[in-house]
């Protein structure tokens, strides 16, 4: 009832009096809207109870098959018995601390660089952060030094391949992406043709024949003895594919800035790469940053496609957990339902610093 | 007042050491229209140049030549010495002596006033940032505009953008500047205050070349006004006798509906 608030001509009177008014003048007014809202409350009235039955009030945390069994509701306990085993995948048991603390390594830095639009001073520490941190999380995965066991990356699994694999992902994807954007702008044919041909094949294919390719095609390309890592194969698939979508928001981006603003540039004697630099990019990046966002989105969910190459990724340990035992394999809605409730959970934090960032960027440039 | 109007056969005359502009048969096509026509066109150190003429009769184009935002196809245009063809190394080294001020300012929006005038400096001319920020404030003051120094563009008036947008070239320090309809995208009250930076400008002695409709300023300032029309140079003479004595019909006619009202 907060609206009731911004209505400008407030009707005054208690609450419930004006509430009455409010409904009248938005849920009822004419015989249309007044359907519409009768009709919408019937459908919550049918949909939310049985939900909130299923899911909470009859359902059991208890980690036991036995107390699933009794229960009439959801058995998180399914979850619940296989967290580690839907965390960290085949990741040696007594060492699922080093994911663990990987991944809250990760998100620190995640965090600490989207942090710097707010707090300038951590602008600087963006990159040391990052030049730091990922053989940190290396190591931590690995191992193999420090007196750490070597794991082997065919068992890393779970939630932190997902983040290493997305984060990499963009890391490298957004630099990448921006060249094929320029080059496809380019003047010189040659640099203009490979973008656009890149841009389209890529694009033209599903990530699986990409992610295919990469696991099975690409090794018999290489000479004998050289072999590349599966997981490595699969990011850089990753990294391919995600660059051919960001290229085209970004080249959207660049069309959108006035051309006014590359002639100011080169009247302004700044070179080709000073004037996109200062001058195009932030303008243009700025523009795009909800197709952008989108695009992150997108790949974040994709890479669950690394399944089909044999790596677990937070989806695959998932089904892993639910073949682990017999008695659990009919509790896959409870196992699917939690690792959608993540996964939203995360491309719904990327979509809410996406607007943020904009209103963020935004500020004290407004007329 | 010198007019290179002596036809070449085709070797081609240095440029005279006084000449800080030097255009020799210059055309350019846009496909199969034919935009400029042997323009012929020498400019000596501060000399103020007006060009006017009909819309579509490639004044600005002839002007966005001289800081190769256009190329031609044939001829020669020398800046500062300097043969503006397809040398990039040329290109640059002429853009740092040539600034331009632009109908729509074409300033950038997502940096504050200081910013986009400390821009060029402190990336091309290597200017250490306090001392960059020094000039600005000294050209900002001379446009009557140093309190609005941290706003961002999109919060200043039209008259208020163009005079920020005067003070951006003048922080590189040009030999010459380059103004194409400075007062055409704004409102009629702002017009004088831009005129009056423009004006006190050229009394300094700055080098100019100006595409204006503004025939008040022609008056005052120009040393010679240059009349276009479809892409050839029609006119070219002192302010007095161009306005007092148009030669040919064209000028008369663009002058007398221009000057009607």
């Amino acid at each position: 009832m907060s609206e009731n608030a911004k209505l400008p001509p407030l009707p005054t009177g208690t609450f419930s009096e004006r509430a009455v008014a409010w409904s009248k003048k938005n849920l009822f007014d004419g015989w249309f809207n007044t359907l519409l809202t009768l009709g919408s409350i019937a459908f919550l009235v049918w949909l939310i109870p049985p939900i909130v039955e299923w899911a909470i009030i009859n359902a059991t945390l208890a980690p036991s098959i036995e107390a699933c069994a009794e229960a009439t509701g959801a058995c998180w306990g399914f979850v619940n018995a296989n967290l580690r085993l839907i965390l960290f995948g085949t990741y040696p048991f007594e060492e699922q601390w080093r994911p663990l603390l990987a991944m809250i390594f990760l998100m620190g830095i995640i965090c600490g660089s989207l942090g710097a639009v707010k707090y300038p001073s951590l602008r600087k520490a963006i990159i040391p952060m990052w030049v730091i941190g990922v053989p940190i999380i290396a190591i931590l995965m690995w191992g193999g030094v420090f007196g750490l066991t070597y794991v082997q990356n065919s068992y890393w699994g779970g939630l932190p391949l997902t983040l290493i694999l997305s984060s990499i992902g963009v890391i490298f994807a957004f630099p990448f992406g921006l060249l094929l954007a320029l080059g496809r702008q380019s003047h010189m044919p040659a640099i203009k043709t490979v973008s656009v041909v890149y841009i389209e094949v890529i694009r033209g294919v599903p990530l699986i024949t990409v992610l295919f390719m990469a696991s099975v095609m690409f090794p018999l390309f290489l000479p004998d003895g050289v072999t590349i890592d599966k997981l490595l194969r699969a990011q850089i698939g990753i990294i391919l594919f995600t660059a051919a979508y960001l290229a085209e928001v970004f080249r959207g981006g660049l069309q959108a800035v006035p051309r006014g603003q590359f002639e100011a540039g080169d009247s302004l004697a700044l070179s080709y790469w000073q004037s996109m630099r200062l001058i195009i990019l932030p303008q243009a990046l700025r523009l795009v940053i909800p197709p952008t966002v989108n695009s992150f989105i997108s790949m974040f969910k994709d890479t669950t496609l690394v399944v089909i190459i044999g790596l677990f990724d937070f989806l695959g340990t998932v089904k892993l957990a639910l073949r682990s035992d017999p008695a659990w394999t009919k509790y896959y809605v409870e196992g699917y339902a939690f690792a959608a409730a993540i996964f939203f959970l995360i491309c719904f934090s990327m979509a809410k610093y996406s607007a943020y960032l904009e209103k963020e960027l935004r500020k004290g440039e407004q007329r | 007042m010198t007019v290179a109007t002596e036809p070449t056969t085709g070797a081609v005359p240095p440029p005279s050491k006084e000449d800080v502009i030097t255009v020799n048969k210059m055309n350019k096509w846009y496909g199969n229209f034919h935009v400029l026509q042997d323009i012929d066109l020498s400019v000596r150190k501060g000399e103020r140049i007006v060009i006017c003429g009909p819309s579509g009769s490639g004044k600005s184009t002839l002007i966005r030549t001289l800081n190769r935002l256009e190329t031609y196809q044939s001829g020669e245009v020398y800046v500062d010495g300097i043969l503006l063809g397809d040398d990039v190394k040329n290109i640059e080294a002429v853009r740092r002596e040539v600034c331009m001020v632009f109908q729509h300012f074409n300033l950038f929006p997502h940096m504050t006033v200081l910013e986009n005038l400390t821009l060029a400096p402190i990336w091309v001319r290597k200017m250490p940032k306090k001392q960059a920020n020094e000039l600005a404030m000294h050209y900002l003051e001379r446009v009557r505009i140093a309190e609005q120094a941290h706003k961002f563009p999109g919060q200043l008036s039209g008259g208020q953008q163009q005079r920020v947008a005067i003070a951006r070239s003048l922080c590189m320090q040009p030999k010459i500047m380059l103004f194409d309809e400075p007062t055409s995208a704004l409102d009629p009250e702002m017009v004088k205050e831009v005129l009056d930076v423009m004006v006190e400008l050229a009394k300094e002695g700055m080098t100019m070349l100006c595409v204006t409709h503004e025939m008040g300023f022609a008056k005052e300032v120009a040393d010679r006004v240059i009349f276009m029309d479809a892409g050839q140079i029609v006119e070219m003479a002192g302010p007095k006798e161009f306005f007092d004595n148009p030669k040919s019909d064209r000028t008369k006619l663009f002058l007398s509906q221009i000057l009607s009202h």
